[in-house]
């Protein structure tokens, strides 16, 4: 074995500039996987922890998976009834003091509370319609990403007396008002209130900026005539991961809806998939150029040294002895091709992280000014699997065809 | 006398639109000690006889045995093994390989045998080479050396493992007269120093007229099998 490894290493040495190409070949296919892989997956890690970041991890509302069984379905069950009216509802989460206490004491993590409902801002003449989101500013500062994007005042401010709100920056230079100016609400029942506005955020989210206010849960609780109500309790944990496992044991506990992180933004995570998916065919695409080069050397050098096979042959080596002495060229070019891909793939990533720009990343909310990379050793192992077997295969093609060749008929053309 | 070499009726056809009759009908018995030289015309088989001995090629009918054996039955590997150990082969091109030492060219089929070990190997095959006359020149490229002289390691690399029937074709067809002399020198004293058998393919009447044994081909048979001196003893 030892032998045919010599005599492998000696055929690849021969041909100096060629191996070098061929390895290179390898090397550049190898060490563009890496720092492409280390970017998808860097921009994908960094997407979603933005995501995570400006999302609470389990939403539990005052829905229901399904509608809730009629009183007369449960009166009568031997008998269907069709074309039943539900009966209505007293919306929002009921007996929400119990519900917030019981989820507290084994959810791994902060909570907030709060009431939801639609309003129209007016002011100078001007509606528009948003979302009043009544909460409570203590809580809310530890579970909500706005904390942190005030441009001015705080979640705090709106405990200073007197009816406050805050709004996002847009809302604010759309309808032309700043803090200090009051603005009307209208609630869907009604009600109608003055509220001064105490503070602005831009979370770089437009729908948020333009669309979202907040105001004491009290506030809204009286606006749309529903004391003690609330309809929404949001949960930040610890571990954003275990939002599944929490959404579901909330979900059977309480009997609303609670929805992870994870499936609100089910479409989003598939286009990651698709993405992915795009990143190992162009990854494997060029391996598979490389694989080439490397059929290519290999064919060359079995052209060439169909003497030396032809003697090898009559000197008593097998046919499988052959065969083996090519694919282990093969091999071995793939080998040096990815410890150099590997060092170039590093050298990439390096660089690359040394890339500085600007991009408002208004969709995701937040600027990006380097490129996020992953570093991880499965993109080192994968494209190097990837660059082994497909010059293993390159080597092998012809070594097979190499070791069939029968030396009588070399013997007798060099003669 | 043992027999190395048993052909029994070889034939062999070369399939092609016209298929063509290489060798036809040959049957032969090579002994121990033989030096034996195969003549004919061009493309009268002769090679093509010495490859089919050489289970270089299979007999498109026939049956061979060496040293008993019957080799129809074998598969290539196991040919490949008689090969390694049986025979060995001079051609009329040196066919060492360029890249290695004359030393390690010798070593080739050693290791391949993989009995002895390196420093055995080496000891071997340098006495080898400086028996042949080669003994300032075992780390030299094969390029280096002279055609006579590359002739000469292609013989110590067929001696290598100690094989009972060295095969030659055309072995001083490319070499000048001083260095062909020198190599049918060489071979006869394969069989007269090391009782080896020999068998040389050739178109030198001159070498042809010095063995024991010719063997003259027309069209692929064997038209005379003739004892020329008394056998070597």
């Amino acid at each position: 074995m030892r032998l045919i490894l010599e005599l492998a290493l000696t055929h690849i040495a021969g041909r100096g500039r060629q191996t070098v190409v061929a390895i290179l070949g390898v090397a550049l296919g190898v060490g563009f996987s890496i720092a492409m892989a280390a970017l998808m997956q860097g921009t994908e890690k960094d997407f979603i922890a933005q995501l995570v970041d400006t999302m609470p991890h389990v939403q539990i509302t005052d829905e229901r998976r399904t509608a809730r069984r009629q009183p007369a379905e449960d009166l009568f069950s031997a008998a269907q009834f069709e074309g039943l009216r539900p009966k209505e509802d007293r919306r929002g989460i009921l007996n929400p003091a119990a519900a917030f206490a019981s989820l507290r004491s084994w959810v791994p993590g902060r909570m907030a509370q709060s009431l939801r409902t639609q309003g129209v801002v007016r002011y100078a003449g001007r509606d528009v319609g948003v979302a009043v989101i009544g909460i409570e500013p203590e809580t809310e500062a530890r579970v909500s990403s706005v904390a942190g994007d005030f441009v001015e005042g705080s979640f705090d401010s709106l405990r200073a007396g007197g009816n406050n709100i805050v709004v996002g920056d847009s809302l604010a230079r759309r309808i032309g008002a700043s803090t200090g100016t009051t603005i009307q609400v209208v609630a869907p029942t009604g009600q109608s209130r003055g509220f001064r506005i105490v503070g602005l955020f831009h979370t770089g989210n437009n729908a948020r900026d333009e669309g979202e206010t907040y105001v004491l849960l009290k506030s809204a609780q009286i606006l749309s005539e529903r004391p003690n109500a609330i309809n929404d309790i949001r949960l930040r944990l610890d571990d954003p991961e275990a939002a599944p496992r929490v959404a579901r044991q909330a979900e059977a506990e309480l009997g609303y809806k609670a929805v992870p992180w994870q499936e609100a933004n089910e479409s989003l995570l598939e286009a990651l998939v698709v993405r992915n998916v795009v990143m190992y065919t162009v990854v494997g695409a060029i391996l598979l150029v490389a694989g080439f080069g490397i059929f290519n050397i290999i064919s060359t050098i079995t052209h060439e040294k169909a003497r030396d096979i032809a003697i090898l042959k009559s000197l008593g080596f097998t046919q499988g002895n052959m065969r083996r002495l090519f694919l282990i060229e093969g091999l071995a070019l793939g080998m040096a091709g990815s410890l150099v891909g590997w060092l170039i793939g590093f050298l990439l990533c390096l660089a690359l992280s040394q890339v500085d720009f600007k991009v408002s990343g208004a969709a995701i909310g937040r600027e990006m000014t380097r490129l996020p990379l992953f570093w991880s050793p499965w993109h080192y192992a994968i494209a190097s699997a990837f660059a082994l077997i497909s010059s293993g295969v390159a080597g092998y093609l012809p070594a097979r065809q190499a070791a069939r060749l029968n030396p009588v008929d070399i013997i007798r053309g060099a003669t | 006398m043992n027999l190395l070499i048993e052909a029994d009726h070889l034939t062999r056809i070369l399939p092609a639109t016209v298929p063509i009759t290489l060798v036809r009908d040959v049957s032969l018995t090579v002994g121990e000690h033989e030096f034996i030289a195969i003549t004919g015309p061009s493309g009268s088989g002769k090679s093509s006889l010495l490859y089919l001995l050489g289970l270089l090629d299979r007999p498109t009918s026939g049956t061979l045995r060496i040293a008993g054996q019957d080799t129809s039955s074998l598969n290539d590997d196991a040919l490949a093994r008689l090969r390694l150990e049986m025979l060995g082969f001079v051609f009329q091109f040196h066919f060492l390989l360029p890249e290695f030492t004359v030393l390690e060219n010798v070593k080739l089929p050693m290791r391949k045998a993989g009995r002895l070990s390196s420093t055995e190997m080496r000891g071997r095959a340098a006495s080898l080479l400086e028996e042949l006359g080669l003994a300032g020149h075992l780390d030299k490229r094969p390029d280096q050396l002279s055609g006579g002289q590359r002739q000469r390691v292609a013989v110590a690399r067929a001696l290598a493992n100690d094989p009972s029937v060295v095969l030659a074709d055309e072995p001083t067809g490319s070499l000048d007269s001083k260095s062909s002399e020198q190599v049918f020198q060489i071979l006869q004293d394969l069989v007269k120093k090391r009782g080896k058998t020999v068998i040389a393919v050739t178109h030198d009447m001159d070498i042809a007229g010095r063995v024991d044994r010719r063997i003259h081909l027309v069209d692929g048979a064997v038209v005379s099998d003739e004892r020329v001196t008394q056998p070597v003893a």
